[in-house]
């Protein structure tokens, strides 16, 4: 790879005519040097197939928790749609062929359609990721500039907390506040809830990693030459630093949503988790509590994990491929 | 730092369960009346002023965290709540050393592993062909988290080819003998699949951190110096590029045992091993908070003082750091 950077021109001749066109031929030029990128977009872009085809082959009451539909279904091939539509409605549909009904991905122990769960969880567990990872970059980025830009007792103060909390296990925090937090609820808890928690947690990295990345570009000349022109603090955040390090920010931020999710299936699959949503780290809490591995349930246990595998990677390696383009210095390493 | 580490987790872990204004011995006793333990409305309040007085949950907050301050420092965190005459201290002693045997020796066994790996494959005149075949699954397996490799462990060498138990410490039918061979080699057989999870799931981090230090150590002046003076690769590799591309890889260590215990916590869950994890596990199912309180506290001190041990240390891996001159 390092030798076809060196070959390849950054951005094709600049006679094309459309300025957007000649930008995303240079992207796609960027991508081809970058198979980090390329391989994170298609793996995540397979999850999000995986979602649309559940989506289209089943309907939101297949997810739903049946106390008459049949449990531990094996997956089959035949008859596979969702019997009942809008004129076949649902309580026809399961007199009739309760247990004909077929289901592509199988039934878990509860007679939920696990395909149908699939297509519920799986933005449901993306939704954290999003909610805690850009809470957690944004406060965080905020505090970085503050801490790294202005210094003093701002910096010492913000320094020691992350330090101190960074420190302590993050989900042994996490337990603790989602205990007392379910409890306030009276039990309930909303996966919506439980992104918010963990955001508590997502700003410690971002601050940190960032905070060093601003002392870094503060002693950068146009920086200082913006400062010496009269630009306020805000001014040279926002107009100076800010741009400049948005693609190391960005890069974080598909870090940050990464570990949200992986905090969040860790404290679901402990059982802490939001008992009406279908997020995958709800399905992992099932598996293990009805012991579906030593009963043979492989068509449960099994795509939950594929599913989360294939994330993590995609979100590994789209970091990974993101830190690359940010950080232009690594081009040459790896 | 060690003791600023210490005193915020502990008053964190005193103050979160009691904001909640959750009454610890209401739920435990609502528990019993789910399970058929019925009183008398009057006899219930006088139940829980007697269970509120015993625990010390009855006086001013101030009090209770001085108490509970105190009891930290002598490592005495009371009875727990649902295992009632259990003092907290006792379940934690139980489980401490199936944990540390199991966290210490896949941890150290993961790192001597990752961080060697890691080395030759960015090392310009070593093996590189066989470790770029081998490696590379392991970065991604690094992303994958511990207890989720655990359950496909399971499901392979457990389930179906029936060559490791399934879970737990040992076998349900044996009795604990430390000193029987039969009962050692059991314990070790019991410990080999979440073993095997954890360190499957974290050599590709070491050795992605190792490789890339590695790179950078191989542009150092010190490394055409060793050239220079016609050492053998050998020597260079060692003396020259891996001592001086371990030293951030043992802070990493440092920084990484936090992550660890959380991914053990499940990955006892899942092995139902009997460590500090099931502990932790079975106290929060059953709301017992001076349990939780315990665990959470031993974990970050244990933590606190890797970290001291770690800065104790370095200066003998690197010399160019000395605290007496600092």
């Amino acid at each position: 790879m390092a030798t076809t950077a060196s070959t390849e021109p950054l951005a094709p001749a600049s006679n094309v005519a459309s300025d957007t066109l000649n930008r995303a031929s240079g992207l796609w030029g960027y991508m081809k040097r970058n198979p980090s990128i390329i391989a994170g977009f298609v793996l995540l872009g397979i999850i999000v197939l995986f979602w649309a085809f559940g989506t289209l082959m089943t309907a939101p009451e297949d997810a739903k928790d049946l106390a008459f539909a049949p449990p531990n279904k094996r997956p089959s091939l035949q008859n596979p749609h969702p019997c009942y539509t809008s004129e076949n409605p649902r309580e026809l549909c399961f007199a009739y062929d309760n247990e004909e009904r077929q289901h592509l991905l199988g039934t878990d122990r509860l007679g939920k359609d696990i395909l149908a769960s699939f297509s519920q969880g799986i933005p449901q567990t993306v939704m954290i990721g999003l909610i805690a990872g850009s809470l957690g970059t944004i406060v965080g980025t905020l505090l970085a500039f503050a801490a790294g830009y202005y210094g003093g007792i701002l910096d010492a103060a913000i320094r020691f907390i992350v330090d101190t909390l960074q420190t302590i296990p993050g989900i042994l925090i996490l337990i603790i506040i989602t205990i007392a937090w379910r409890e306030v609820g009276g039990g309930e808890m909303t996966f919506i809830q439980l992104a918010l928690i963990i955001a508590m947690l997502a700003w410690l990295g971002p601050t940190r990693v960032v905070r060093s990345q601003v002392l870094v570009m503060k002693q950068r000349s146009y920086v200082e030459m913006a400062r010496l022109s009269g630009m306020n603090g805000p001014e040279v955040i926002l107009k100076e630093m800010m741009p400049n390090l948005m693609p190391f920010i960005v890069a974080n931020f598909v870090l940050a949503v990464s570990s949200a999710i992986l905090a969040s299936i860790g404290l679901e699959a402990l059982g802490l988790g939001d008992f009406s949503s279908n997020t995958l780290g709800m399905m992992i809490y099932h598996n293990i509590w009805y012991g579906s591995l030593v009963n043979g349930w492989w068509w449960w246990w099994s795509p939950p994990i594929v599913v989360i595998v294939i994330l993590f990677i995609g979100l590994f390696m789209l970091s990974r491929g993101m830190d690359e383009w940010a950080n232009p210095r690594l081009r040459r390493r790896f | 730092m060690f003791v600023a580490v210490v005193f915020v987790a502990t008053s964190f872990n005193f103050f979160l369960p009691r904001f909640t204004g959750q009454d610890p011995i209401a739920t435990r006793l609502e528990l019993l009346a789910a399970e058929g333990v019925t009183t008398r409305a009057e006899d219930y309040k006088a139940l829980i002023e007697t269970y509120n007085a015993k625990f010390g949950l009855d006086r001013p907050l101030v009090f209770q965290y001085l108490t509970y301050l105190s009891s930290a420092v002598r490592f005495d965190f009371g009875a727990s709540i649902t295992k009632y005459p259990t003092r907290v201290g006792e379940l934690i002693n139980q489980a401490m050393p199936w944990s540390i045997g199991l966290l210490v020796t896949s941890t150290l066994l993961a790192f001597v592993v990752g961080t060697l790996g890691g080395a030759v494959l960015a090392w310009q005149h070593g093996p590189k062909a066989a470790f770029e075949l081998i490696l590379p699954p392991f970065f991604l397996l690094a992303a994958v988290p511990y207890y989720l490799l655990g359950l496909i462990l399971i499901w392979l060498l457990a389930f179906q080819a029936k060559l490791l138990p399934l879970g737990g410490g040992y076998a349900p039918t044996t009795l604990p003998d430390w000193s029987d061979f039969g009962f050692l080699f059991e314990v070790f057989k019991h410990s080999l699949l979440p073993a095997l999870s954890i360190v499957l799931a974290s050599i590709g981090f070491w050795a992605l951190g190792m490789r890339s230090m590695m790179i950078t150590m191989q542009g150092e002046d010190y490394m055409l110096q060793a050239e220079a003076k016609g050492l053998t690769k050998t020597r260079s590799f060692f003396r020259y590029a891996v001592r001086n591309a371990v030293l951030p890889q043992t802070t990493a260590l440092a920084l990484t045992l936090p992550h660890v215990v959380s991914g053990a916590i499940l990955v006892e869950r899942i092995f139902g091993y009997p460590g500090v994890g099931r502990v932790l596990y079975e106290a929060i199912t059953g709301f017992d908070y001076f349990v939780i309180q315990g665990v959470v506290y031993i974990i970050v001190l244990a933590i606190a003082f890797a970290m001291l041990v770690i800065d104790v240390i370095y200066p003998l891996l690197d010399p160019r750091i000395s605290y007496s001159s600092a």
